[in-house]
């Protein structure tokens, strides 16, 4: 049974469109991310959601009953989400301990005591009740907002770029662990970011936003390795774009000459362009066979750890690509590149 | 070094500026200290208790009024649209313009026995005597209370409504996506997190109940400011009344050290650098037309009526009530009125900055200092800057006279005079105002400017005065409508032949015919709306 | 920056440029009251006049300017005023033979550091349609049962109450008075509020049937088109006729020990005692003049002669001080 649907949603804000007739599907215990760039309407989508604002159009279900549509609108206290905002939104005036208890009601003082204590045991911070949110460091904070919001049993989870204001040698460790609390209280979640990295981390599926729209659900994987399009292809990772045409299922030409698919594709005949993905390609000393067309400069360096990547434009385009194995070339160098063979993704024009 | 030395500079002047402005206090509690304890006993024996009831039921009453006022209407212009809110939004701050006596007055006139409400309804209902009718009587404790929260709510609705636009949004959003409604986002969420702005506007207001005495002598209701002005004009005894006032100074403190201690766990840190332009909830239908019609009702009863009152009174005497001299008041007023703003502000900036900056301990003593006149009733403040005033002048005069120069009355027997008590007065009101827009300047920027080269002065000069602009402008509103409205200082402490628009209506309010001096009440209330007029506006284009 | 500051410091202690020729006044009476006789004052003489009017307060902003105060005068609207300059020894004798003739010995001090200007009676007025005249009444009857809940009167601590519970107090004693003060308190129909014309008004819509008040107040409201109908509704009443006579209130002058301007003062003082001021105090302001023969208003004649309370004035005023105690002690304003 699926969590959350969405269906056709659409705001406006001053006449202006934030979304326009987007479908989403949460299943159970399900975390999917909404992730697109900052003004595509993924915060407001989550809004809609809480009932923080009001959708003009479109339908609102959570666990398949409808609380939202033109006509009917159900109040944000009614409806039993639990959210977790950017600045984490602790009441300062509050303990931690009376934070979390904040959304138990209906519950004995002896109860909801105990539920604080499962919470805290939950997010390791046993021993932090009485303290106040600014006597924490930012992370515990963010643990906090978490119990918190997962105090009183939410039929759905909201997290509106929680992880931004983390510094990003902790940020994976928490992702992790903010992960498996949410998996572990089995509840659905929705969570939004502009950050990929964060997204692949956490979610189980994605779902890329484009101008108030879902352009693509799938699992992380799915999304990167077949984007049905190039705001999806582009958004999960840097390429360039080659033109090519597809002469059969699995073979394409380009300026750089044959490039081949290590699956069939359907767009034989097609002419159109290739996003290439800079671990599809690769330098190799200057090779007598080079065409000026696959010949190219070292425009600089730069050292990642284990190895060098380098800045070289490729068909009027900047891209960072690594040598083949054991190679290293200097600045100026002029080496040959070449496409591996890969899964392509070819957009037809 | 130089670091050293600027600072102590600060300090030294926030210093002097505190005791300057408690000098006049600290003369009034030595006086207490004379002896003659008689007049103390005997009213310690008799009224003193009722006037200590009724104080403390006036303070509490006043507050409980104006809090039942100002924070729905903070709430609802703050967090809701509904028709009319931008309009509401500063007309609910022209009460602020009626001075008490003057809205005292006019409501007494309408609502006493003898008065136009009751003859009428004795009239269509066909009543001989009291005996055969119940009507709330005006001129009682719960009277006084009304009036006075009526012209003073302005205070608590400003603060209150600052501090919920700055509240972050998401607090009130969290809580509701947790189960809470509206109403209880409210109790449990923004009542709490602006406590501390409730107590500051709450402090006000109760001081200056406290001092309050033309509203509550007119009302019949003896509260210890009575008691003040019955042992001083009375029993011709300043040491009694010292000593009274000095009590009444100890309650208010103690009840505001107590607040601060129960809260002292808390830091509520803003994390919101702006001010949240939209509304939270869309008010329609019924909700809509019960906040339209608050707050038109609030505005009715606390400005509209008394003014269309005051209009009535001006146009059936008209021929009485013009003066020729009338714009020469007017001017007076408003210069004195421009002055006091312009000092307070300074002074204030200088001491709160030193709040700010200072290492030392103690920073917020100089603060306190300045603070305390307020609570003091207008007449006693009066003479209490008499005190030391006429002791400069004496002793100036015998140290020139040998020499020749008889200086005269330099500082007592001028301008100077009303100026310093108004200074002493109302810079509490500055301070407030000032102290709560600095806090929200995050200390950060102070470092960048420092690290970028920047003194102290030309850090305030260039990065807080112009970030505080609101606020200086708020505060500098807020002193200039009082000393619109302050009278007993000037009254007393006036040179010869000066008139202000206060002190002319007074003549006539003292013997009860405010009609004669209507067209002067109604400018005392135009001449406070023209700095709400341009302070507003300012505040708009900025946001 | 320098210039505005000195700007400022010019404004602020630069004293109001004063006449050469003038007289300068601390008044507790209100300027529309005196205005008229202090301009006339200036027509005649050419000395100027300059006034600073306060209700409260100004005895010790004289007290504490001490010789420097450029106060020449006080005027006051009632007698104690009178006698606590002078206890506070802020007044100079006025040596003037035209101010020993023109006011009788009981109305200025024997040394003469006060002079009293103009007289008021405390009257009781009556509700005509519900009492009537009452030309045989007394202070003392509006202790009795029979008018509990028919009385109105302003605060028990105004000077003028004040003055009229320390002439009890003069004639009955301490203990008398306070059983008199309790009686009066227990026939209040309401607490002690407003002010004469106020309790005038009070009869006029039948709240009660007697009130306390002074003399020129009712003849002040009889000229107000306003309030002509609350005075058409009450009888003017002048107590204790069979016995001692009513009690009387003044309004005075005193010359300030430091005057600096004694002779224009003086001018002043002679000039308000003689028989031009004094008809002006009795025409326009409803007041009995000091100077013996000068015109009443025909208003004030209307309502006859009176037998005045003999007592001194600073005999009354010694038990002002018990007077405002027992009005504690009996909560008659609470």
């Amino acid at each position: 049974m699926s969590s959350l649907v969405l269906e056709n949603l659409s705001y406006q804000y001053n006449g202006t469109a934030v979304i326009e007739g987007l479908d989403l599907t949460v299943a159970k215990d399900e975390i999917v991310c909404l992730l697109g760039a900052s003004g595509c309407g993924k915060t407001t989508t989550l809004k809609a959601i809480a009932g923080l604002i009001t959708a003009q159009q479109g339908k609102v279900f959570i666990d398949a009953k409808l609380i939202s549509d033109e006509q009917r609108f159900l109040a944000p206290e009614h409806r039993n989400i639990g959210m977790m905002f950017q600045d984490y939104a602790l009441f300062p005036h509050l303990t931690v301990a009376d934070n979390i208890a904040f959304g138990l009601t209906k519950m004995s003082k002896a109860q909801k005591q105990q539920r604080v204590n499962e919470m805290l045991e939950l997010v390791h911070l046993v021993g932090c009740a009485e303290r106040f949110p600014h006597q924490l460091s930012g992370g515990q904070q963010q643990r906090v907002a978490i119990a918190r919001a997962l105090a009183y049993n939410p039929s759905l989870l909201l997290l509106d770029e929680p992880f931004s204001n983390i510094d990003t040698q902790v940020r994976f460790e928490l992702i992790a662990d903010i992960r498996r609390i949410i998996k572990n209280q089995q509840v659905s979640a929705v969570f939004v970011t502009h950050s990929k990295e964060e997204a692949f981390a956490f979610a189980d599926t994605l779902a890329i936003m484009d101008c108030g729209k879902i352009v693509q659900q799938g699992t992380p994987e799915q999304l990167f390795n077949t984007p049905n399009s190039k705001v999806v292809a582009e958004f999960l990772g840097q390429g360039i774009y080659l033109d090519a045409e597809a002469l059969t299922a699995t073979e394409y030409t380009t300026a750089f000459g044959r490039v081949e698919s290590l699956l069939a594709q359907s767009h034989a005949k097609h002419v159109g362009q290739l996003y290439v993905r800079p671990h599809h390609l690769e330098l190799m000393p200057l090779q007598p066979q080079s065409s000026p067309a696959n010949t190219v400069t070292i425009l600089n360096r730069r050292f990642v750890g284990s190895h060098f990547v380098y800045k070289v434009i490729i068909a009027g385009q900047e891209i960072d690509v690594a040598a083949q194995l054991g190679q290293s070339f200097l600045v100026n160098d002029d080496v040959t590149i070449r496409i591996t063979p890969h899964t392509v993704n070819f957009f037809a024009e | 070094m130089r670091f050293k030395f600027s600072l102590s500079r600060w300090q030294f002047f926030a210093w002097v500026i505190g005791i300057v402005l408690i000098t006049p206090l600290c003369f009034l509690l030595f006086e207490s200290l004379q002896g003659d304890s008689e007049v103390f006993s005997h009213l310690w024996d008799t009224v003193l208790w009722d006037y200590t009831r009724n104080t403390l039921l006036l303070i509490l009453g006043v507050g409980a009024v104006s809090c039942l006022i100002a924070l729905p209407l903070g709430w609802l212009t703050a967090y809701c649209d509904f028709p009319g809110r931008r309009q509401f939004e500063w007309a609910l701050m022209l009460p602020l313009a009626m001075p008490t006596y003057i809205i005292a007055y006019v409501y007494t006139d309408l609502f006493d026995y003898a008065g136009p409400v009751q003859i009428t309804l004795r009239n269509w209902f066909d009543w001989q005597s009291p005996s055969d009718y119940w009507f709330f009587d005006i001129r009682t404790l719960p009277g006084a209370i009304m009036m006075i929260a009526l012209v003073l709510y302005p205070y608590l609705y400003l603060i209150f409504k600052t501090a919920l636009r700055e509240q972050s949004f998401k607090l009130v959003q969290a809580s509701q996506l947790m189960g809470l409604s509206p109403r209880q986002s409210f109790y449990k969420v923004s009542l709490p997190l602006a406590r501390g702005a409730i107590v500051a506007g709450l402090a006000l207001i109760s001081m200056e109940a406290m001092a309050d005495f033309a509203t509550v002598n007119y009302f019949a209701v003896s509260t210890l400011t009575t008691a003040v002005y019955d042992t001083w004009l009375g029993y011709y005894s300043l040491t009694a009344a010292a000593k009274i006032s000095a009590i009444m100074l100890l309650i208010l403190f103690l009840a505001l050290a107590m607040e601060r201690y129960s809260r002292r766990n808390q830091a509520v840190f803003e994390r919101q650098s702006g001010v949240n332009s939209e509304t939270l909830y869309n008010l329609t239908g019924k909700s809509a037309w019960l906040a339209t019609g608050f707050c038109c009702a609030v505005l009715f009863f606390a400005f509209a009526l008394p003014v269309a009152v005051l209009i009535g009174y001006a146009v059936s005497y008209a021929e009485q009530a013009w003066n020729s001299a009338f714009f020469l008041y007017a001017w007076q007023s408003f210069k004195i009125a421009m002055i006091v703003s312009a000092i307070t502000i300074v002074l204030s900036l200088f001491v709160v900055f030193y709040q700010r900056i200072a290492k030392q301990a103690y920073p917020l003593i100089p603060g306190r200092l300045a603070s305390t006149g307020y609570a003091l009733p207008g007449t006693v403040l009066a003479i209490a800057v008499l005190l030391p005033l006429s002791l400069f002048d004496d002793k100036l005069n015998t140290w020139l006279e040998p020499m020749g120069f008889s200086p005269g009355l330099l500082l007592s027997g001028t301008l100077f005079a009303i100026i310093f008590a108004y200074v002493v007065r109302f810079y509490a009101i500055a301070h407030g105002a000032v102290e709560a827009s600095f806090m929200r300047i995050s200390p950060s920027l102070d470092m960048a400017s420092q690290s970028m080269g920047k003194s102290q002065g030309q850090t305030l000069r260039k990065v807080h005065i112009p970030l505080l602009r609101r606020g200086i402008l708020t505060a500098a509103l807020l002193v200039f409508i009082e000393c619109m409205k302050e009278l007993p200082a000037a009254l007393l402490l006036r040179p010869f032949n000066f008139e202000t628009l206060a002190t002319h209506v007074f003549q006539y309010v003292s013997d009860e015919q405010l009609e004669l001096a209507s067209i002067s009440a109604l400018a005392i209330v135009v001449v406070g709306l023209v700095p709400l007029y341009f302070v507003n506006r300012s505040m708009e284009q900025r946001s | 920056m320098k210039k505005t500051l000195a700007i400022l410091v010019g404004l602020v202690v630069t004293a109001p440029v004063l006449a050469e020729e003038a007289v300068n006044i601390y008044s507790f009476r209100q300027p529309f009251l005196i205005q008229p006789i202090l301009d006339d004052f200036t027509a005649q003489t050419g000395i100027k006049t300059n006034v600073v009017f306060a209700k409260k307060g100004l005895i010790e902003r004289l007290k504490r300017e001490g010789k420097h105060s450029q106060a020449d005068l006080v005027l006051t609207s009632n007698f104690s005023d009178l006698i606590q300059l002078e206890d506070l020894a802020l007044t100079q004798a006025i040596n003037s033979e035209a101010v020993n003739a023109n006011v009788p010995v009981s109305f200025r001090d024997a040394d003469g550091q006060w002079i009293a200007l103009t007289k008021r009676v405390r009257n009781v007025y009556s509700s005509k349609e519900r009492v009537g005249a009452l030309p045989h009444l007394s202070y003392e009857e509006l202790a009795l049962p029979k008018y509990k809940g028919k009385i109105c009167t302003r605060s028990g601590k105004h000077p003028y109450n004040l003055g009229l519970v320390a002439s009890m107090i003069a004639h009955h004693g301490e203990a008398q008075t306070k059983s008199w003060l309790e009686g009066v308190k227990a026939n209040l129909v309401r607490k002690p509020q407003g002010n004469d014309r106020a309790q005038v008004k009070a009869v006029k819509e039948g709240l009660c049937d007697l009130a306390l008040g002074n003399s020129y107040y009712f003849g002040k409201m009889i000229e107000d088109p306003e309030q002509k109908p609350w005075a058409d509704a009450v009888h003017i009443n002048f107590p204790n006729q069979d016995n001692r006579g009513s009690h009387i209130n003044v309004s005075g002058v005193v010359m300030t020990k430091y005057a600096k301007n004694p002779e224009n003062a003086l001018k002043l003082i002679e000039y308000m005692t003689d028989n031009k001021a004094q008809n002006m105090y009795a025409s326009v302001n409803m007041e009995y003049p000091v100077k013996p023969g000068v015109e009443l208003s025909s208003l004030v004649a209307s309502w006859g002669s009176f037998k005045e309370d003999s007592l001194p004035l600073d005999e009354i005023s010694k038990y002002r001080p018990l007077a405002l105690k027992l009005i504690d002690e009996v909560k008659f304003d609470l």
